[in-house]
């Protein structure tokens, strides 16, 4: 089942709406890394509000995700990890080092503008 | 419990045969003698009647068949029901007790002519009864301590409240010690309130937690993680330096921890976190 | 006192998907919080996955429990891949990268009350864990 991805802006919003097998979620993986290099997208979103559970392989990949993007120079931020979700993920163990988290789509926006923003005055 | 032999089962089913045959009489009196030991006062004369009937009628069937479910659910339900009446533990096993004297009593009546015949009828009578006894009690004992568990966790919830101070700042002041329990239950409230209040910042105060042990201290390093992927950072003030070696111990790097010393700096910290400029009122130059 | 199974045959990867709602929607009847509920479906997760990537085909086995006093959740992740040659170790070691021995099983008995794991190298692995509500 292919996660649709938007485009807003400079950036790219990909809305997960329901629970991904493996295979969708590492279709969306190269799906983002393709289109950030065609949109010369500088942002991504990925909004795993829908997601009821995120075990180990979910982890590993969006943080596989956040890294060959920021290799592809954008930043990535996900959004929407519930509560419930958060709190099985860090008792599992498990780290999303090196990725940026906001609480939902507005917040993710904003983190991006900010972070974006004062990249750009910085260059 | 061992098998009973086929002499034994014989003999119980005689005995049960008897206690149902004088079940309304033998009812009575243990209704009787419920009275005259002042149990179950919180109840009315008809409502410990009912459940006398209930419970003589549970009886004889577990004696009968030997199988506790039945009596294990029984017990549960009216526990569940007599508990909030006050009812004490000490009624419930007390009249557990004054039914298999009445009963004993009833067989002894019965067999007293052969003495031969009443020791294999108490042989048969006494673990059966002794064990619904244990079941019944340990029962209502359960289902007590599950009560006191469901308003201790509320208790909990009423004394950890998470503050909304500013817009995006989220002040949780933790005082008492903190159990495991009490430790997660923190951590879905924090992690629920950085939602509802759509936090960026929490600032989280421990002055008032006296000690930690490394079980709850490393719940903390992971609550502050945890509220991160919602977006937040956390900001632990009043972090003593028992904590801090507590901390330390259990190997957290205390330098990528947000610690400030007291509540007043980490709300200054947050709100240099979020941007608020907070200015001291220019003099104005027309003052008198 | 019903004590049914629910089976799922594990043989790919949208297999997990429904080991973990249906682990889900069993926790639910019983009542477990939705923190709990989701830390059981995580859990049921990991070993469904354990499954797929060690053994290729299991199954996971879902049932209720009850101890005097209280109700939970038995989860049963059966297979009969290659074995954990080093059960101790593997309890160990928590995730890895690579995932090349981390099987993250640590981090799963933290999820849940009960856990035990019976493993032999030729003859599969069985992972039972229990939660109460």
């Amino acid at each position: 089942m292919q996660v649709p991805i938007l485009k807003q802006r400079d950036y790219l919003i990909a809305s997960i709406q329901a629970a991904l097998t493996d295979a969708d979620l590492l279709q969306l993986r190269d799906a983002l890394v393709a289109q950030v290099g065609t949109f010369r997208s500088r942002g991504v979103i990925v909004d795993v509000t829908a997601l009821d559970v995120m075990d180990s392989f979910a982890v590993r990949t969006l943080r596989d995700l956040a890294h060959m993007i920021r290799l592809r120079g954008a930043e990535t931020v996900i959004v929407g990890i519930q509560p419930e979700v958060a709190f099985a993920i860090v008792q599992l163990g498990l780290i999303l080092e090196g990725v940026s988290t906001a609480l939902d789509l507005e917040e993710g926006l904003a983190f991006l503008d900010k972070k974006l923003k004062a990249g750009s005055r910085a260059s | 419990m061992q098998p009973l032999s086929e002499a034994s089962v014989a003999l119980l089913r005689e005995l049960v045969a008897h206690l149902r045959q004088s079940r309304t009489q033998l009812r009575e009196e243990w209704a009787r003698r419920i009275t005259e030991a002042q149990l179950l006062t919180a109840m009315s004369k008809d409502e410990i009647f009912a459940e006398a009937t209930a419970v003589y009628d549970n009886y004889v069937d577990v004696l009968e068949t030997g199988s506790v479910e039945a009596l294990q659910a029984y017990a549960r339900n009216l526990s569940e029901r007599i508990i909030p009446r006050g009812v004490q533990t000490h009624e419930v096993v007390g009249i557990v007790l004054l039914l298999r004297d009445v009963l004993a009593r009833s067989l002894f009546a019965k067999y007293q002519a052969d003495f031969t015949k009443l020791n294999r009828v108490l042989d048969a009578y006494e673990p059966a009864a002794n064990r619904i006894a244990n079941t019944v009690a340990v029962s209502f004992v359960q289902e007590r301590e599950r009560v006191i568990r469901a308003q201790q966790e509320a208790i909990r919830e009423l004394s950890t409240p998470v503050l909304p101070v500013r817009e995006r700042l989220l002040i949780l002041p933790v005082i008492g010690t903190v159990d495991p329990l009490r430790a997660r239950q923190l951590t879905e409230q924090l992690l629920r309130g950085i939602r509802t209040n759509r936090a960026r910042v929490v600032v989280m105060d421990i002055t008032g937690v006296p000690a930690m042990d490394a079980t709850v201290a490393n719940h903390l390093v992971l609550t502050v993680e945890a509220a991160r992927l919602l977006g937040a950072t956390v900001i632990v003030t009043g972090l003593s330096p028992e904590l801090a070696q507590t901390l330390v111990n259990i190997g957290v790097d205390l330098s990528k921890m947000n610690t400030v010393g007291d509540l007043q700096g980490g709300i200054e910290e947050a709100e240099r976190l979020l941007g608020y400029k907070v200015s001291p009122l220019e003099e104005s130059p027309q003052q008198p | 006192m019903e004590n049914s199974e629910i089976r799922v045959h594990i043989d790919s990867d949208s297999d997990i998907v429904t080991a973990r709602q249906k682990g889900r929607e069993v926790a639910a009847q019983l009542g477990f919080t939705s923190t709990d509920l989701t830390l059981i479906a995580t859990a049921i997760s990991e070993l469904a996955r354990n499954i797929l990537l060690y053994a290729h085909r299991g199954e996971i086995i879902l049932s209720t429990v009850e101890d005097s006093a209280r109700r939970g959740i038995r989860v049963v992740a059966r297979d009969d891949g290659p074995g954990i040659p080093d059960v101790e170790r593997a309890l160990q070691v928590g995730f890895s990268t690579s995932r090349s021995f981390g099987l993250g099983l640590s981090g799963v008995r933290r999820l849940v009350d009960e856990f035990k794991i019976v493993s032999e190298v030729g003859h599969g692995t069985t992972v039972s864990l229990k939660k109460w509500k």
